[in-house]
């Protein structure tokens, strides 16, 4: 099966069968899924929050870029997006 | 970036930390009743002594409490928890509480109807055991007539629209069906399969010697297995679960007692691991007298096995202690008597020619199955019957 193509304009969503939410006792995002946690690190639950399946990865960027006035953060979200859904924790909407 | 702490490979093992973390995983064993009768069971062998299940409102005073420390993975398993009426109302209140919910189940008891109202009470995932690909192997394995109902269950599943979990127990009597399971697996949509190698507690120690497969069946399993993985690439993810006895270095079980897994029985003892009542000299806490963070932070017994005071040599001077905390204490109890010895599968340990003795033996030739040759004695079901026939004294009965 094909990976499909990511792109500034993909919107990534969190998969089925995969959760995220904030755990307070590990501060930090997790992400649960059948038996298995994950824990993320800041960056990653920042991008991973931002993934409803309606906001594109360009606005994600500038979201992100906005929220921590940080600016060319395209090839990290970007490159997190593709490992995210490699690892089938995000999927591509359109 | 990111930790992995799937319940039976953790991919990267942390050394104990000097104030333990919190009880992330949590396993409530709702009960031990269970329709199946599997001979690899790891449910204590004396499960008929065991005192009466804990109410609905004990769970669910469990349940906030652990939660509260910041458990997060919930496990609701058994026997078969199908045969609680009130599992609706406790995944109800996991749900509301923010753990994601996996049921532990043969499938057995699991009709629409239930599977609905489940659903509604935000259950998150379904873990479905098959003893085998073929209907008379599992039958015969599990002593009851459940293969078509659990392929029915599958479906269900599946048209529900649950993540779906397959598990298998392998040993000497199915692991040479890898590959027809692995089928049975991708015809059912399973997204994902644990072929669980035989851990050998409770019943499967009980009948260790008949299922304990041979070297060449686990080296052929497991590079069916590796065959298969490439075929189907990710849209089925095969979890191969290391059988132990053929390794020379130990599991790192549970990530160490007492590091991140609270295991509660049926009775409503807290234990660091669900085998771990049978070592000696330990009083387990009760969750009817005792709050959960007392029982994680403050009790003697789960305090017991933390850190590397408890070890003895060769792990106590051995650099790699802190990958695998020596291995498994029940083990190390089962074959040496002693719980604080290094885990026997491990090479340095002086008692290894245990684990390699059983391994030779495993290399007779295989005789018939169901018919079991006249030099092996009779495989036990698990079964109330048998709990108070084989393993109780009569006074307890």
């Amino acid at each position: 099966m094909n990976q499909p193509v990511v792109d500034a304009m993909s919107r990534p969503a969190v998969a089925h069968g995969f959760r995220l939410q904030w755990e307070a006792a590990q501060n930090a995002h997790v992400l649960l899924y059948p038996e298995g946690m994950i824990k993320l690190n800041t960056s990653a639950g920042e991008i991973l929050k931002r993934c409803d399946g309606a906001t594109t990865i360009a606005d994600i960027t500038v979201d992100l870029e906005r929220a921590f006035a940080a600016s060319g953060l395209s090839a990290d979200v970007m490159r997190f997006v593709t490992f995210a859904v490699e690892k089938k924790w995000l999927k591509i909407l359109a | 970036m990111v930790e992995n702490s799937r319940v039976n490979a953790p991919e990267r093992p942390v050394s104990a930390p000097a104030k333990p973390g919190p009880p992330l995983w949590l396993l409530l064993e709702l009960t031990y009743r269970c329709p199946l009768h599997c001979v690899f069971c790891y449910n204590p062998t004396d499960f008929a002594r065991t005192a009466a299940e804990l109410d609905t409102d004990d769970w669910l005073r469990v349940l906030r409490q652990a939660r509260a420390l910041g458990a997060v993975q919930l496990g609701l398993s058994g026997g078969e928890p199908l045969t609680r009426d009130d599992l609706e109302p406790i995944v109800a209140e996991a749900h509301r509480l923010g753990f994601y919910t996996n049921l532990i189940t043969s499938g057995v008891g699991l009709n629409e109807a239930r599977l609905r109202a489940l659903k509604e009470a935000g259950l998150d995932h379904i873990q479905l055991s098959f003893q085998d690909s073929t209907q008379q192997m599992n039958d015969f394995l599990s002593s009851t007539r459940t293969f078509d109902l659990k392929s029915t269950v599958a479906a269900l599943i599946k048209q529900y629209d649950y993540p779906m979990v397959l598990n298998v127990v392998l040993h000497r009597l199915n692991i040479d069906h890898v590959e027809e399971i692995l089928e049975m697996a991708l015809r059912f949509g399973a997204d994902y399969v644990e072929l669980a190698n035989t851990q050998y507690y409770g019943w499967a120690w009980h009948n260790r010697e008949q299922l304990l497969p041979s070297r060449d069946q686990v080296e052929r399993a497991e590079q069916t297995m590796k065959r298969f993985r490439e075929r189907v690439g990710t849209r089925m993810q095969i979890y191969f679960v290391v059988p132990d006895y053929f390794e020379r270095r130990p599991k790192a079980c549970m990530n160490g007692l007492g590091s991140i897994f609270l295991t509660i029985a049926p009775d409503g003892t807290a234990l660091p691991c669900h085998a771990a009542r049978m070592l000696p000299g330990l009083e387990f806490p009760n969750v009817r007298d005792t709050s959960i963070e007392d029982i994680w932070y403050g009790s003697a017994s789960f305090n017991h096995f933390r850190g590397e005071a408890w070890m003895k040599e060769p792990c106590r001077s051995c650099p790699e202690k802190t990958r695998d905390f020596g291995g498994c204490r029940c083990q190390a109890y089962l074959l040496t008597g002693n719980a604080a010895n290094a885990d026997p599968v491990c090479d340095l340990s002086p008692y290894h020619h245990l684990v390699t003795e059983a391994v030779a033996r495993a290399e007779r030739p295989l005789s018939k199955v169901p018919r079991l040759g006249p030099e092996e004695k009779p495989l036990v079901f698990r079964s109330e019957r048998n709990s108070s026939r084989l393993f109780l004294k009569p006074d307890e009965n």
